[in-house]
């Protein structure tokens, strides 16, 4: 009886059971009472020990609820059951309680501390669950409850939970909307989620709640694309639907030339990457429209990662996509969607319905598209009417002069079928063939006319009127066919069809002027029992059969015009009054009259057979609006195209995040690049021969390397991007580059406190460089990031350096940086750039000697190895490269710089006698031969440190001499990223407690407020990676040590003000307390 | 997303109904009401019908209307797939899904709708995940939960929604593991009077029903996968291996489930395993018409034709029909004048035949109508697009599995035959209007097969 107790105390101490009480409620009346004696039995099962009695209780109540009968006077006993232990009797009150909590306010709130339990749960899926129920029950007094538990939620580690979050963020927006930027906030939390259970459900709420926000959309959308093909299938309709919206108010149309299409690729490669080309972006607002088009690689990333799901079993993602295409894609793409929605009509007649209704409206627009599979739309007899109707639409939009007599045929099969209101369908079918198809329209009106022998007076009828319309076009050569109409109107009966040949005949009666004067003879006789709208029509031709033949026709057109005259339609009496005065002339009938033949015989224009699809493609396909061609409430418009595309840089996402995300463009150039891609592809490597200039060849290395951007790993990209900006900064602005390098040896002999504004003056030069004046905010930020590992190095060196001869420094500097950021690419990517590596060996014929796999990355330390005076003139450095030493996992890669400041060669550089601890390794590099005057030479030697930051003592040795050196690596550099979520750094933490966690305070220095700040300094002090964090109050970091493979973490809290918390999980205290110490460091500086 | 949902019978009587946002008075179904009676076939009625305050979605499966009440806007596709998305769910559960079915199990209808939807947007609808939530009801576990009062609602909680292979149950166990690969081809086509196809094409599906222990990883290859030119498959299958080799890769789910569907397009050849000879005539001014029909097979490969039934929509003027069946037994329907004939297997030898004359009203015009001829029939162990599966591996599990596969083929629902009147052809300008003609209408029809079934 828990649950008894539980609900008694909830009552507040009231050591009864309930039940008496209920009955003297005073809230519950009579009929209460008399309902409460109704339901006894249900009370008393649900008030009783055994489960199964309750869950009988239960049952029968579901049983009322799904019937529609009211249940709500069991409320109080069900209520009481909501903390069960019995899995499904808890099931079975939930369905109960969110049926009925919004009518029973007060006692529903009974139940919330249940579900504020459940919250805690540590099952997620009970966490779920009660988050749930709890957001499901209508009171809109716990909305401040519901707003928490969807806070928390949305930052829980399990994808499950937060998933039940962002299905909870519309239920409580329905509820009070005034909640809106609250649930805003957590939105934009949920859509940073990188797992794909939440992407669907977060974009449904973001619909929701402020599909108008398409802002928040911006940092994750390259996400969103990525992980589309793996989001449940609803939603992956949701997902599309809104990227249709997004795309449109991002990119440019790409249809906008269509013409030009097909040349223009190769157009654009040329145009704009030489130096005009740049200037051209400059003013691009202006040139937009002269511009030839180029796709947004954002665009392409989108059609690309959504065309695989044509070939989903979803009826909705096959259309989602489908909409897409038809709204985004290039013209001559878009035509893949047909097949698939061919074949969803093979599906469910609604499903088919609603496709047909698409497809129409699709082929209005782009017939070619479904031209191959006409036949697929042919008429079953036994399809339902509707979707009869809509494949004859679609038919008939297909036609043209090449098929029209195929679709004829099938038309006339389609005329004897049984269903007459597909009958008629089809003559006007055949209608609006013969008025958009000059060449058939004399068989389809000889058809027609055969048609009008038919015996269904319904199938005459429409051919009567459908007649009338095409005989429009052209009245004089069909007298035959108007007085064969004449005769009809002896035996036919339908008004409508009347109408139209009464309206036919005087409108040619200069055709028939025997005939007409004839019919309004006989009109005039049955004038009393015909339609308004045959007698209007009546009156019509007597009109104008007086107005031309008057001498004939008088009398009849005023025993019409009387009969009119006392009708019981105001309709028809005020016409013949009208026309009365308007053709007869009187003293009163004043100036109108002599215009009266011109009123009434004036040329009519011929009316246009329209498709009723005609322009409905201006509502997102596959929408409920253009299938009802209304707007319905909460239909979000498709924007149009914009004229200029918008900041493209809005969608980078920022290096720090441990998952890397495509590279950021740093600058508009880089956009470019990626941009001319596909032309230059095309004609790939000859273009770029080593020989040509360093101009032209590094345009097409740029070129080149960013179609591998394109498709390589993600990090990989990052490099080859960091590469590509390298290149163009060192070679494309030659004489620029020269210049900064002449600025920075000018600098070298300065003191050091000028480093800073080096830096600066360097991101600044290289954003001219860039001609990025209209960059935003977060792009510079970008930029910077990522300029950090090329202008970092030359100021410490420069710091080292400065005592060196000046003679070398220029070019040495230029081609370090090349170098290293070569360097970084894993062997694989760098053999499989040949004209980057052939390039490079022109540039810097060191290569040859060093060990290509390997190289230090980002901002590197360099540490001295041996001095150049203790060297005899032989400088030694080294530096921790962060890259894996291939030949062995274990080992930590060092690579070390050799420079000879002699004048005379040093010869047979190589390694001798390691000195090490037990356990220790050293992985020497290759010896190096000869290093002449002046020149300097890297190489790359793996040492196993086991984990400790003891030294590896070695020996150097050249031709002549040894010197003794030893490297000491700092704890930071003992370890390498690893790439984890969120949830299982938590997990992996919850592992490392106790003795295992360092956490030391720490106020944060002036330059590491920031997220990106510490993340930078972190990463410096040590090589680990970020994982990604739902809070940003929280940056988290992972790696594992090179040697033994622990896990390292690292989590800094960001708190008010400065203060912030350091936290270390690590199996070694050792490492994990010196980790402590040097991040504390690099922090508080 | 979805608000509530009704479900109405034949006769007009709602008999379920489930609120998941705030409840929505019955009443807005007398739209829906409305729209059936203006409707004159049942599969008429609109699938979206707009209300003053609302939108109704609706599907009809087993004489059954699921009507979604929608109140903004939401792509219709997306309603009308999720509501045969349940009516799946219900004939995988209970067999059929008829309304006694339904009422039958109100609550497991119930606890189903609760756990498909969440707030009106789809949450669980992969059956398997479904089955762990909440177990099918079975005739024995009836029987032990009125004895023991246990009840459906599994015990554990599921745990496949949180796998990265949400398709599939954890911790399945079998004593016999076995594959079974149902290879099933449907020819739909259209055929005119003189026996030319018009429009043919095939819709193929691969059912399969895997009972393998743990996480196996299959791959199933064919011998000819060009065939396949329009494919789409259950989310387990690996697009990209697809895409690159022409191979299905994929981690099953556990049970019944359909792992491909394809399409060889009217553009396609399609072979015709049955021809038709028939002559249906009415002479003006009599009250008599004859009927003539021959069945043959073509195409077959020596396989027979089975269980073949031909049915034929008569006009409306014809009173009886009295034929002579030479094998099979007939109908004619003189209210709905639906003629249907039972031929059963077709022997190639003796072609099967129905002649007779078929009374008109008196004095009635000759029918103008082209009386449509409907063909079902099977063919046993043939694939009519020729597709075969080369072969089956199993990947990440140490057992060695029991596979089969079955090809059948078999007649699509919507064949029809339809034939052109071939004395009418509009080609030249006439002056004065021709009769259309005085010779008797006529149909054609059209034809399916069915499959072929080896063991292996």
């Amino acid at each position: 009886m828990s649950s008894g107790s539980g609900f008694g105390d909830e009552k507040g101490g009231s050591s009864s059971v309930g039940e008496p009480e209920y009955g003297h409620d005073p809230a519950s009346g009579g009929i209460f009472s008399s309902d409460y004696k109704r339901h006894d039995d249900l009370k008393e099962m649900l008030d009783s020990n055994k489960d199964s009695l309750k869950l009988e209780a239960m049952k029968r109540i579901v049983a009322m609820i799904a019937r529609g009968k009211n249940a709500s006077d069991l409320f109080p006993a069900v209520v009481k059951n909501v903390a069960c232990k019995n899995i499904e009797v808890k099931k079975l009150v939930y369905v109960y309680l969110v049926r009925y909590a919004e009518e029973q306010q007060d006692l529903a709130l009974l139940s919330i501390s249940t579900f504020q339990r459940g919250l805690k749960d540590p099952n997620q899926l009970i966490r779920a669950s009660a988050l749930r129920v709890l957001s499901s029950i209508r009171v809109t007094i716990i909305v401040p409850i519901m707003m928490l538990a969807i806070k928390e939620a949305a930052s829980d580690m399990s994808p499950y939970v937060r998933k039940t979050a962002a299905h909870a963020i519309p239920k409580l927006y329905s509820l009070d909307p005034e909640q809106k930027d609250q649930l805003i906030e957590v939105i934009e939390k949920l859509l940073a989620d990188k797992t794909t259970l939440v992407a669907g459900s977060v974009v449904m709420a973001f619909e929701e709640v402020c599909p108008e926000r398409i802002d928040l959309i911006h940092k994750n959308y390259r996400k969103l694309c990525n992980l589309l093909i793996d989001v449940e299938e609803w939603g992956q309709v949701v997902i599309i639907n809104m990227l249709t919206r997004y795309a449109r108010t991002q990119f440019l149309n790409p249809n906008v030339n269509e013409s030009l299409l097909e040349e223009s690729g190769e157009k654009a490669f040329y145009g704009s990457d030489d130096e005009e080309g740049k200037e051209e972006k400059a003013e691009a607002a202006a040139l937009a429209k002269r511009k030839p088009y180029v796709m947004d690689p954002d665009h392409r990333l989108l059609l690309r990662n959504t065309k695989p799901l044509l070939q989903s079993r979803n009826a909705a993602v096959v259309m989602a996509v489908a909409q897409l295409y038809f709204h985004l894609a290039p013209k001559a793409e878009v035509g893949v969607i047909a097949k698939a929605l061919v074949r969803l009509m093979r599906s469910h007649s609604e499903v088919q319905y609603v496709v047909l209704q698409n497809v129409a409206t699709m082929t209005i627009k782009r017939r070619g598209m479904f031209e191959p599979y006409l036949k697929s739309f042919y008429i079953r007899s036994t399809d339902p009417t509707q979707i009869k109707i809509l494949k004859l639409e679609v038919l008939t939009n297909l036609a043209n002069e090449t098929n029209i007599s195929t679709i004829l045929r099938e038309f006339q099969t389609y005329i004897k079928s049984m269903d007459k209101d597909f009958v008629a369908a089809t003559i006007q079918a055949i209608g609006r063939c013969a008025t958009n198809i000059g060449e058939v329209r004399d068989t389809c009106l000889n058809g027609l006319v055969q048609l009008l022998s038919n015996r269904d007076e319904l199938v005459v009828a429409e051919s009567v009127v459908v007649i009338k319309k095409l005989l429009q076009m052209q009245p004089e050569q069909h007298s035959d066919i108007i007085k064969h109409m004449a005769k009809l109107t002896d035996n036919i009966q339908v008004p409508m069809a009347r109408a139209s040949i009464l309206w036919l005949i005087g409108e040619y009666c200069e055709h028939v002027p025997k005939i007409a004067p004839d019919v309004l003879r006989k009109m005039a006789k049955t004038f009393t029992n015909e339609e308004d709208i045959v007698k209007l029509q009546i009156i019509n031709l007597a009109a104008k059969l007086y107005l031309t033949n008057s001498k004939q026709t008088k009398l009849l057109t005023q025993y019409v015009l009387n009969l009119a005259k006392y009708d019981q339609n105001y309709d028809i009496r005020d016409r013949a009054r009208f026309i009365r005065q308007l053709i007869v002339p009187t003293d009163k009938s004043g100036a109108l009259s002599k215009y009266a033949k011109k009123l009434f015989l004036a040329l009519k224009p011929a009316p246009v057979l329209e498709s009723p699809f005609k322009d409905r493609d201006h509502f997102q396909l596959g929408s409920l609006s253009h299938l009802l061609n209304a707007k319905a409430g909460g239909y979000q418009e498709l924007p149009d195209w914009p004229e200029t595309a918008p900041d493209p840089s809005v969608r980078n996402v920022e290096v720090k995040d441990s998952v890397p995300e495509w590279t950021k463009c740093s600058s508009r150039e880089k956009r470019k690049e990626k941009k001319v891609e596909k032309p230059f592809y095309s004609d790939s490597e000859e273009e770029s021969g080593p020989t040509e200039s360093a101009d032209s060849g590094n345009q097409s290395n740029q070129c080149w390397l960013s179609f591998h951007v394109l498709s390589k790993q993600n990090y990989t990209r990052v490099f080859l991007t960091r590469i590509c900006c390298l290149i163009k900064q060192s070679l494309l602005s030659g004489a620029e580059e020269k210049n900064r390098a002449q600025k920075v040896k000018g600098r070298r002999s300065g003191s050091e406190s000028e480093s800073e504004e080096e830096e600066e003056s360097e991101s600044e030069s290289s954003r001219s460089e860039s001609e990025s004046e209209s960059e935003s905010e977060s792009d510079t930020d970008a930029k910077k990031k990522k300029k950090a590992p090329v202008t970092k190095p030359p100021p410490k060196q420069a710091k080292k350096e400065s005592k060196k001869e000046k003679k070398e420094m220029s070019l040495l500097d230029l081609d370090d940086l090349i170098y290293r950021s070569f360097k970084i690419l894993p062997s694989v990517t760098l053999h499989s750039f040949p004209q980057l590596s052939r390039l490079h060996l022109l540039k810097s014929p060191l290569l040859t000697t060093s060990c290509p796999t390997i190289a230090p990355s980002g901002s590197v330390k360099t540490y001295e190895l041996l001095h150049r005076i203790t060297g005899e003139g032989l400088g030694v450095e080294y530096c921790f490269s962060r890259q894996p030493f291939s030949p062995d996992a274990h080992m930590v890669a060092v690579q070390i710089m050799f420079t000879n400041n002699t004048n005379a060669e040093t010869k047979n550089l190589h390694v001798e006698d390691p000195k090490l601890q037990s356990g220790m390794r050293i992985k020497e590099f290759p010896e190096i031969e000869l290093l002449p005057p002046g020149e300097m030479v890297t190489v790359v030697m793996g040492i196993d440190f086991c984990d400790s930051t003891q030294a590896a003592n070695f020996q150097l040795c050249t031709h002549i001499r040894k010197f003794f050196v030893s490297i000491q690596p700092p704890v930071g550099e003992l370890m390498m990223p690893v790439f984890m979520t969120e949830n299982e750094f938590k997990k992996e933490q919850g592992q490392l407690m106790g003795m295992n966690e360092i956490s030391e305070k720490l106020t944060l220095g002036e330059k590491c407020q920031n997220e990106h700040g510490i993340v930078q300094r972190v990463t410096s002090a040590a090589n680990v990676s970020r994982v990604p964090c739902g809070s940003d109050k929280e940056c988290r970091f992972a790696g594992k040590t090179v040697s033994s493979g622990i896990l390292v973490l690292v989590t800094v809290a960001t708190k008010e003000e400065r203060a912030a918390q350091l936290t270390v999980n690590c199996e070694k205290m050792v490492i994990g307390t010196m980790l402590v110490k040097d991040i504390l460091q690099a922090l508080t500086q | 997303m979805i608000h509530s949902l009704f479900l109405v019978n034949s006769s007009g009587d709602i008999f379920l109904e489930k609120h998941w946002k705030s409840v929505v008075s019955r009443s807005v179904c007398d739209y829906f009401f409305e729209a059936q009676e203006r409707a004159s076939e049942p599969e008429n009625v609109p699938p979206v019908i707009p209300t003053p305050h609302h939108y109704l979605i609706s599907v009809l499966r087993h004489r059954i209307y699921f009507v979604a009440v929608i109140q903004s806007e939401v792509p219709p596709l997306f309603v009308i797939e999720f509501l045969h998305r349940v009516v799946d769910t219900f004939q995988d559960y209970f067999g059929l899904c008829t309304e006694a079915a339904i009422k039958d199990n109100v609550v497991v209808v119930y606890e189903l709708l609760e756990e498909m939807l969440d707030n009106g947007f789809p949450l669980a609808t992969e059956s398997n995940i479904l089955k762990e939530l909440i177990k099918p009801p079975t005739i024995l576990r009836t029987v032990v939960n009125t004895i023991t009062g246990s009840t459906n609602v599994g015990e554990q909680l599921p745990t496949g929604q949180l796998s990265v292979v949400p398709w599939r149950r954890t911790g399945v166990k079998y004593t016999n593991n076995e594959a079974y690969f149902d290879v099933v081809e449907e020819i739909d086509a259209i055929i005119d009077k003189s026996g030319s196809t018009i429009t043919a094409e095939i819709q193929g599906v691969i059912d399969a029903c895997v009972k393998l222990t743990g996480m196996p990883d299959l791959t199933l290859s064919f011998m000819n996968p060009r065939l396949l030119d329009d494919v789409s498959f259950h989310p387990c299958v690996r697009f990209k291996r697809w895409e690159a080799e022409r191979i299905l890769s994929f981690i099953p789910p556990d049970g019944n489930f359909r792992l491909l569907s394809y399409h060889v397009s009217s553009q396609n050849l399609v072979a015709i395993p049955v021809y038709v000879k028939h002559n249906i005539t009415f002479r003006e001014g009599s009250s008599q018409g004859r009927f003539e029909l021959t069945l043959g097979p073509k195409q077959t490969m020596g396989k027979a034709v089975e269980s073949v039934l031909v049915s034929s929509q008569l006009p409306r003027g014809v009173l009886n029909a009295n034929l002579n069946a030479s094998q099979g037994t007939y109908t004619f329907d003189p209210v709905t004048k639906l003629l249907t004939w039972d031929v059963g297997k077709i022997n190639p030898q003796k072609l099967p035949s129905l002649k007779g004359s078929m009374s008109l009203q008196a004095g009635a015009s000759k029918p103008d109508e082209n009386p449509t001829i409907i063909i079902q029939f099977k063919i046993q162990q043939m694939a009519i697009s020729g597709l075969k599966v080369n072969r089956l591996d199993m990947y990440g599990e140490k057992y060695k599995p029991f596979k089969g596969i079955k090809y059948m083929t078999k007649a699509g629902k919507f064949q029809r035959i339809s034939c052109l009147k071939d004395n009418v052809v509009w080609k030249t300008l006439q002056p004065i209007p021709a009769l259309i003609s005085k010779d008797s209408s006529v149909v054609s029809g059209l034809m399916f097969a069915q499959p072929v079934r080896h063991s292996q």
